[in-house]
């Protein structure tokens, strides 16, 4: 009996066939594993992306082709007025906005990180903004931001009396550009508090005790405890969230559509304006490949900022 | 219960002062950001099933609380307009693409942290970066390919692309999951005699459950919340998705219809918000999770 087990397993490897071996051959194997994900993002993604910087060369419109015209739509782009003040205006919105959600995002992170009762479920509603699809929170703000029925106007008109008039939120550019930043911020605080609580949380106690014992005030504590060692997570968030405000779409396309007279437009709305409704293909493509720049820069910061804790991939962690 | 989480702060002395300050310091802004927060969620609720006479007169009743609710926003939304089948395309693309991409990033996750090839620490970061390239640059290329393929205006064409922002995701969090199971398991199974197909699908999945869930979760959200490539490769009404539906569909003439508005964008939520109630601790901690590696 005890000799017929081994013999058992030793019949049961060729059953298992042709195919079985050959995905024991690690190099099939690592290929065969590689394929999808590799096949998906090249088709989907890097082809996509190069063929984006050819259209931008060309004249393409939607639905017929297009020759290559060298740089004549960076050119034309140049001397437009309406696409150098997106430019500004998307630089601005990115710059206030992350500004406010690290603010904010990290005095929320402090607040959370004391001893809370029912902390989960205070993380779990803090997340909801960042969950909801961003589309369907915008039509909420753009709702909020009603010239009439605003109830922020209400509040402050008719219940405070702080002011004589309704405020026309997205009628003004000042208005509407504030506006839109502070509906980004609200969406982005979720995402920044919850990863630099992370990166809080694993600040271990006794730096902080010790620092206490030293006689070190709360300020000090937090300038030279908390944040050096919450550094490499703050870059690490900065990065991502100045690169998808940078490349925002939904809210603004939501709210205000880039009015009025183009002064919320973003260089994604712009892109989009003019590619797929204006049909301008080419130009469409150069001003998304004008925003490359920008966020190949931001990657650079974060890749830096990343290698500098060793990469996740390293054989060198920790 | 003030003072055991006073206690528990540090060592400060008790006192009514202290724990004046700790309110002040703490629950008062914590409160006000919270509020701040889940503000727009209560404002859509309440317009949801508001009578439109009393969404646009603030003054016969109290606008911040409903004096006659009514179902005839979500009555309206759910039998006059394509809303249910908006609901289903979603639905069917959102299921789809956290299909393939969840697929396609476990085998690649589980090539490049347990097969561990020479360059594998590359092809993570190739993934990686491609996480970096923002749908807002690639859409306008895409929808040339998507036309040049024939899947213009056809859901097909959502969920070959939503996977091009899934898949790095995805395989970037599995790849930390697979590197916290011990590697001796799947080195016992080698000896036993198990085919490396039959370690993953018998012990590493089986191991990284929670992994894959909060995968399978993220790729949903993104994919439900998905918006400028389903506005710009679908156009016929009765195809589009959730969020592009209720913008292009909904918003028509001069006058807002605040209250099927409101209806659609709380019914367009409240799918994935039930999705991630049942999950949150997943969530939450792969999110941390994620960040912190």
């Amino acid at each position: 009996m005890d000799v017929a087990a081994p013999a058992l397993i030793l019949r049961r490897r060729p059953e298992a066939g042709r195919l079985a071996r050959l995905f024991d051959n690690k190099t099939f194997l690592i290929c065969a594993c590689l394929t999808p994900a590799i096949g998906l993002l090249v088709v989907f993604l890097a082809y996509p992306l190069g063929l984006g910087v050819w259209l931008a060369f060309t004249d393409t419109q939607i639905g017929g082709g297009g020759e290559y015209v060298g740089i004549e739509n960076f050119v034309s782009l140049a001397h437009d007025p309406v696409f150098l003040k997106t430019v500004f205006q998307t630089i601005f919105y990115t710059a206030v906005a992350t500004a406010g959600k690290f603010a904010l995002g990290l005095w929320l992170a402090l607040l959370l990180n004391h001893a809370l009762p029912f902390s989960s479920i205070i993380r779990a509603i803090i997340l909801l903004p960042w969950i909801v699809p961003t589309v369907l929170s915008a039509i909420a703000f753009w709702w909020i931001y009603d010239p009439q029925f605003s109830i922020i106007s209400y509040v402050l008109v008719d219940r405070l009396h702080l002011l004589a008039h309704n405020i026309d939120f997205l009628g003004t550019p000042w208005h509407a550009r504030f506006s839109l930043i502070a509906a980004n911020i609200w969406r982005g605080i979720p995402f920044v508090a919850i990863s630099l609580l992370a990166g809080l949380q694993t600040i271990s106690p006794s730096l902080y005790e010790a620092a206490m014992l030293d006689g070190a005030s709360p300020w000090q504590r937090f300038r030279f405890v908390t944040a050096p060692m919450l550094m490499p997570i703050l870059a690490v968030v900065l990065t991502f969230s100045v690169l998808f405000t940078f490349s925002d779409f939904q809210l603004v396309y939501a709210i205000t559509r880039g009015g009025p007279f183009d002064t919320t437009q973003l260089m994604a709305t712009l892109a989009f304006q003019r590619g797929i409704p204006g049909g301008q293909l080419g130009e469409g493509a150069a001003i998304a490949v004008a925003m490359i720049p920008f966020l190949v820069a931001s990657t650079l910061f974060s890749y830096f900022a990343l290698s500098r804790r060793k990469w996740q991939q390293g054989e060198a962690n920790e | 219960m003030s003072e055991a989480v006073a206690a528990s702060d540090g060592p400060t002395i008790l006192s009514s002062e202290s724990r004046i300050r700790r309110v002040v310091t703490i629950y008062v802004p914590l409160a006000c950001f919270l509020l701040v927060l889940l503000f727009p969620f209560y404002w859509m609720t309440i317009t949801a099933f508001k009578p439109n006479e009393e969404l646009l007169d603030y003054h016969q009743s109290n606008p911040f609380w409903i004096a006659h609710p009514t179902l005839a926003n979500i009555k309206k939304l759910l039998f006059e307009t394509d809303y249910p089948r908006w609901l289903l395309t979603t639905m069917t693309v959102a299921i789809c693409a956290t299909i393939i991409s969840i697929f396609a990033s476990v085998l690649a996750a589980y090539a490049i942290q347990r097969l561990r090839f020479r360059g594998s620490n590359y092809v993570g970061l190739a993934i990686y970066l491609a996480y970096l390239v923002p749908p807002t640059i690639l859409f306008l290329p895409l929808a040339e390919l998507v036309f040049q393929f024939g899947l213009y205006d056809s859901p097909l064409a959502l969920i070959l692309t939503y996977p091009t922002f899934l898949i790095p995701f995805c395989t970037w969090l599995l790849i930390g999951y697979f590197k916290s199971i011990p590697y001796e398991l799947e080195e016992c199974a080698l000896i036993d005699g198990a085919s490396r197909l039959q370690i993953l699908r018998r012990i590493t999945l089986p191991l990284a459950v929670p992994g894959l869930i909060s995968a399978g979760i993220f790729a949903f959200t993104l994919s439900w919340n998905e918006f400028i490539y389903a506005l710009a490769f679908i156009s016929s009404e009765e195809k589009k998705t959730v969020p592009v539906a209720i913008l292009t569909e909904l918003v028509q003439g001069d006058v807002y219809q605040w209250g099927s508005l409101m209806a659609g964008s709380l019914l367009g939520s409240l799918p994935v918000a039930i999705f991630y109630s049942f999950f949150v601790e997943y969530y939450v901690s792969s999110m941390t999770g994620a960040v912190k590696e």
